[in-house]
């Protein structure tokens, strides 16, 4: 009715194209990445490329895919997800259980819980925290970067307040009287019924394991345990190639601008892979609060 | 009821329980209390071939000198700066995005919208870093084609202090805002469409309904989102930082999570870097406790 208006239709029009433009900005830098990814390096060089390749090649991926330091660090980024995801989850779905009880049903519960919840207000901090690593022997362990977030206190209280407010209270009792044990209920009654928010919590917890770069930096010393975020963080950031193993040469074709974002958007794929699916979960909820008009 | 009551103690009904607890416990006690022992460096001079027991204890000579240090002071500064300049930045941009997208109302360019500002908050900052290098370097970066384009001589955004700045709260607006937007969507998704409808009764125009009914909408979750980020005062972004930073813009772009790596970690100064980061955690500590109180206050928002 009221969008009718002259001026709310000119102020309309112009909205949805600076929004559009503003989304396009968000996109234009990986876009440039692929753009100069598939160039010929010449023209990379000589900085001609913008949002489209120039001279097509995919000889940079060549490059990149061919060197095993590359696709043995690649291996080790999708282990620590893997291993990372299943323990924080894990982790997660027990303590989220086990706190969402009432204090009338679990008397220790509050102890419990602000015992976890400090943990986020407080910390050791950057140097004790590597000390503890270090004399535990985990240094260069894949378990150094699993084992010391694995305990999501953020994504356990999200768990413990969705099985609070969705899980029937009446379906649990009925479970109990079945002669159904703590362990029964939470696999058979509270499980199925997060499946969505278990899913959402593990796309967030793999999505943040791949990304992670500095517990790599500092637990790993020996470069070819790096995970890949670390790897591209030393020869991309730094520009330090030593942890590539490679003759001079090597060097020379690997510090080329084009292999440079070849590595960037392989990093970005997988993320790109899973983005599509990680919208969906936090989308959703506000898009069905606003189609109703 | 009493029989509940009573059952809450009883260890035959609540093992299972203790059971689910013992390895989140065991991991959170390991990894995250056991190095708060580790914080007795602060007060020591840590030498780690003697440990904590043998390494002389010097009072609080460490948090002397963080105060002392030229360095170390300008380091805090620049913490706090840059960090209170981010928090406005996330405040203001969200806000006036998500009142634009709300004014969108074909739903396939708003979904399309969403989709791609939402994107750069899952990318790492070692991605964006090794993309903010390539496009922002003065050896004809694409950023800089652009600055000479308009007739402007290169900009040294990653050398030069004050631009090393603002580049680094851009950035990161750029990476978030899509992000920050979602909660104030949700506040106005919460919003009853006959309130539009009795307001264009009524005779008010869109920009009248704006300042009527969509910005009281969002104003107390804006209150929570502001007071809950007073705990960040001194969290300025250390992957951020640390991805882009180099030596020449140190005295303005470093801050205290770096400072600490650096010295701390790097330059084996275990004690002194930990004395800082204790004083960051502390003033966190603080203010986060502060910020909880008053989003409890203003907007009756409680975590649990």
């Amino acid at each position: 009715m009221h969008y009718r208006s002259t001026s709310y239709r000119i102020f309309s029009i112009l909205n949805g194209v600076f929004l559009s433009l503003l989304a396009l900005l968000c996109i234009l830098p990986l876009i440039h990445v692929l753009a100069v990814s598939l160039s010929s390096s010449a023209a990379a060089d000589a900085n001609l490329v913008k949002l489209w390749p120039i001279g097509f090649t995919t000889e940079a991926y060549m490059v990149t895919l061919g060197n095993d330091r590359f696709i043995s660090s690649f291996g080790i980024s999708v282990l620590r997800t893997a291993l990372g995801t299943v323990l924080s989850l894990l982790l997660s779905i027990l303590v989220g259980y086990a706190l969402s009880k009432e204090t009338n049903e679990f008397k220790g519960r509050n102890g419990y819980a602000w015992f976890f919840v400090f943990t986020m207000l407080f910390s050791g901090g950057l140097i004790p925290t590597y000390i503890v690593v270090q004399k535990l022997g985990l240094i260069n362990s894949i378990w150094a970067l699993v084992l010391p977030g694995a305990m999501s206190v953020y994504n356990t209280i999200l768990l413990m307040n969705f099985f609070r407010t969705s899980v029937p209270k009446a379906l649990e009792e009925a479970a109990f009287i079945d002669g159904a044990g703590h362990f029964r209920t939470l696999w058979s009654i509270y499980l199925p019924i997060s499946l969505p928010s278990l899913a959402t919590i593990s796309l967030f917890t793999m999505v943040g394991h791949w990304n992670a770069w500095f517990d790599g930096l500092i637990y790993i010393t020996d470069t070819a345990k790096y995970p890949m975020s670390t790897l591209l963080q030393t020869i991309v950031v730094q520009r330090d190639l030593s942890s590539m193993s490679v003759s001079a040469d090597e060097i020379q074709a690997l510090s080329n601008r084009t292999v440079k974002t070849a590595q960037i958007f392989i990093a970005t794929l997988p993320i790109i892979l899973v983005y599509p699916f990680l919208q969906r979960f936090f989308v959703k909820g506000i898009v069905l609060g606003s189609v109703k008009e | 009821m009493r029989t509940r009551q009573r059952q809450g103690w009883k260890w035959k009904t609540t093992w299972p329980l203790h059971t689910m607890l013992l390895p989140g416990v065991a991991i959170v006690l390991i990894f995250c209390y056991l190095p708060m022992f580790g914080l007795v460096m602060a007060f020591q001079d840590f030498q780690p071939h003697l440990g904590f027991f043998r390494s002389d204890w010097i009072g609080l000579e460490n948090f002397r000198l963080m105060f002392e240090y030229p360095d170390a002071r300008q380091v805090i500064w620049n913490t706090f700066l840059i960090a209170f300049l981010k928090i406005i930045a996330h405040l203001i941009v969200p806000f006036v995005f998500a009142l634009l997208l709300n004014e969108v109302r074909r739903m396939l360019l708003k979904r399309l919208i969403q989709t791609f500002v939402y994107l750069p908050h899952f990318l790492s900052w070692v991605i964006l870093g090794g993309i903010l290098l390539d496009m922002l370097s003065t050896d004809g970066g694409l950023v800089n084609q652009l600055v000479g384009w308009l007739g402007f001589p290169p900009i040294f955004f990653l050398g030069d202090g004050d631009w090393f700045r603002i580049t680094v709260i851009a950035s990161d607006v750029w990476k978030d805002f899509g992000f920050s937007t979602i909660i104030f969507l949700a506040a106005l998704a919460g919003v009853n469409p006959e309130m539009y409808e009795a307001a264009l009764i009524d005779g008010a125009n869109r920009w009248r309904q704006t300042l009527s009914i969509t910005i009281p909408a969002m104003i107390p979750i804006a209150v929570v989102v502001a007071t809950l980020s007073l705990g960040n005062i001194l969290n300025a972004g250390f992957d951020q930082i640390f991805n882009l930073y180099n030596p020449l813009v140190y005295e303005k772009g470093d801050i205290i999570d770096t400072y600490v790596y650096r010295v701390g970690l790097i330059g084996g100064d275990f004690g002194f870097g930990t004395a800082v980061g204790v004083f960051k955690s502390l003033v966190s500590l603080t203010l986060i406790i502060i910020s909880y109180r008053l989003a409890y206050k203003l907007a009756g928002y409680r975590i649990f």
